[in-house]
This record gives structure tokens, C-alpha cells and sequence, in this order.
């Protein structure tokens, strides 16, 4: 077993396992915070599929802004809130929670199934990309290649998306600005 | 050298921890960390493949994209949920069944 592996494993473990804490925890503010590793072991996942760009963008965007965010509103929408949340949650594991649960079991089901049927590392396309040497190399630096592609081949979707996310933060400060009181 | 199809029962793992958070909670700000974990997952898919993609990139760069859209949505709906609070003064979904007040 490679060193790779070894970081793989690591690193997938930290991820999915704050994850499932996240998803059970009792204390809001906690899995907020726990929400912190699972992005943090999720950009460690990218740099393990040879994608460091993206995993900066994650740590900057996720992990700075996102994240930032949602602690940022927790605190505004008020104690009521979390006292009534931390009430529900001291009751016994209702009908709603076991339904839930079985649903998301079985659609993971679902998934591995499929997923181990597709076999994706035997794709047509994925065996053929090493013979016309479009596989990346672990180092290669790639953050150029990006570049260039955003600029050029992604230009379209570059500007629509930086449209719509000037539309975006235009509607949040629309959104959440006070009304006047009549 | 770490295979695809372990990305893929990876991020398959936590599609469906975020499809049970948005499910079972009754906070919006917890769905909205679901739907961040579901987003994240579709985002691991789309790196894991860009591998095998070296000259485009095509992977990557929708990784990239995906993620600036997460961030949009996410400052919409958090000013959605601080409207909802401000006017029922709870961010429970299932409480919030009231087209005006």
C-alpha cells in the first residue's frame, strides 16, 4: 500500500465520519463548526485527485466565505431559534428520523450498486486518455492549463456565471436589507 | 495510484448524508448544510474524473463554477432565511406554511 492510499484513506475517513457527525449532532453551533473539517478533508481529497486548484478555491471560498456565512446568520436569527431546535431534538428518535434514515440508506445502496456495475476506472474514454497522454501527472503543474481554458475554451460560462453572481449578491442585499415600518 | 470508483463510493457516502440532513432536519440552516454536502459530493465527481482530462480540463473548471454557484445560492438563501425569521420568528419549514400573514 502507497503512501497515496494511506492519505486517501485518511483523508476520505475524516470526511465522511465528520459528515455523519454533522448530520447527528445535537448541538447546532458544533456541527457548524464540524461542517469546518468535512470541507477541510474534502479539499484534501482534491489535492489527492491532482486537482490544487480547486482545493484552494474550496479553502478560500467554502471555508472563508460560505461557511462564514452561515455562522454569521446563525448568530443574527436569535436565541429562540436554538432553544426551541435543542427542545425537539431531546425527544425520542421519531417516525420522522427512521423514515429519513432508510431512505438515505437505501439510495446509498442504490449507489454503490450502480457504481460498482459502471466500474469507472474500465471506461472507453477513461482507459483511452493515457494513449494520447491526457492524463495528469502528479508533477504537472496544472494551475496554467486552467487559466488558459477559463479564458478561452470556457469563456461563455465564465461571464454568464459572473453575471448571475452579481445578480445574486444584488438580490441578497435586496433581500435582507429592513423594510420601513408604515 | 488511488482509483476512480474510490472517489466515487466516497462521494456517493456523502451524497447521502446530506440527503438524509435535508430530509430529517427542522432548521433550514441544517438543510442548507445538507444541500452544501450534496453539492460537495457532485463536486468530488467532476475532480476525480478531470483527471483523466488534461488538455481541456473540463472537470476542473466545472468544479470551479459549481463551487462560485454554492456560494451564490448561499448568500441568497441565507437572506431568505433571515426574512422567514424576521416574519415568523422561527426557521422551521415545516411551521413556515403561511403565504401572508
Amino acid at each position: 500500500m502507497s503512501m497515496v492510499q494511506i492519505f486517501f484513506y485518511v483523508m476520505s475517513f475524516i470526511t465522511i465520519a465528520s459528515a455523519l457527525l454533522v448530520a447527528t449532532g445535537k448541538n447546532l453551533v458544533r456541527s457548524v463548526f464540524l461542517f469546518f473539517i468535512t470541507l477541510f478533508g474534502l479539499a484534501g481529497l482534491y489535492v489527492l485527485a491532482l486537482a490544487d486548484f480547486v482545493a484552494i478555491t474550496q479553502v478560500v471560498i467554502y471555508v472563508g466565505g460560505i461557511l462564514v456565512l452561515i455562522l454569521f446568520a446563525f448568530m443574527l436569527s436569535g436565541k429562540e431559534t436554538l432553544g426551541a431546535l435543542q427542545q425537539q431534538q431531546k425527544q425520542f428518535i421519531s417516525a420522522n428520523k427512521i423514515a429519513s434514515f432508510f431512505l438515505a440508506a437505501l439510495f446509498f445502496v442504490v449507489l454503490v450498486n450502480m457504481l460498482l456495475k459502471v466500474n469507472a476506472d474500465k471506461l472507453p474514454w477513461v482507459l483511452h486518455s493515457p494513449t494520447i497522454n491526457n492524463v495528469i501527472k502528479p508533477t504537472a503543474n496544472m494551475t496554467e492549463n486552467i487559466g488558459v481554458n477559463l479564458m478561452t475554451q470556457y469563456l461563455l460560462p465564465f461571464e454568464a456565471l459572473s453575471i448571475l453572481l452579481m445578480m445574486a449578491l444584488i438580490g441578497a442585499a435586496h433581500l435582507s436589507r429592513k423594510e420601513p415600518q408604515p | 495510484m488511488i482509483s476512480l470508483t474510490d472517489f466515487l463510493l466516497v462521494s456517493a457516502a456523502l451524497f447521502c448524508t446530506g440527503l438524509y440532513m435535508v430530509v430529517s432536519k427542522n432548521n433550514a440552516i441544517q438543510i442548507l448544510i445538507g444541500i452544501e454536502l450534496m453539492l460537495n459530493a457532485a463536486i468530488l465527481n467532476l475532480v476525480a474524473f478531470s483527471k483523466y482530462d488534461r488538455f481541456n480540463n473540463g472537470g476542473q473548471l466545472f468544479a470551479l463554477f459549481g463551487i462560485v454557484l454554492a456560494a451564490a445560492t448561499t448568500a441568497v438563501t441565507l437572506a431568505i432565511i433571515l426574512n422567514v425569521y424576521r416574519r415568523y420568528k422561527t426557521i422551521d419549514p415545516n411551521k413556515v406554511d403561511k403565504l401572508r400573514d
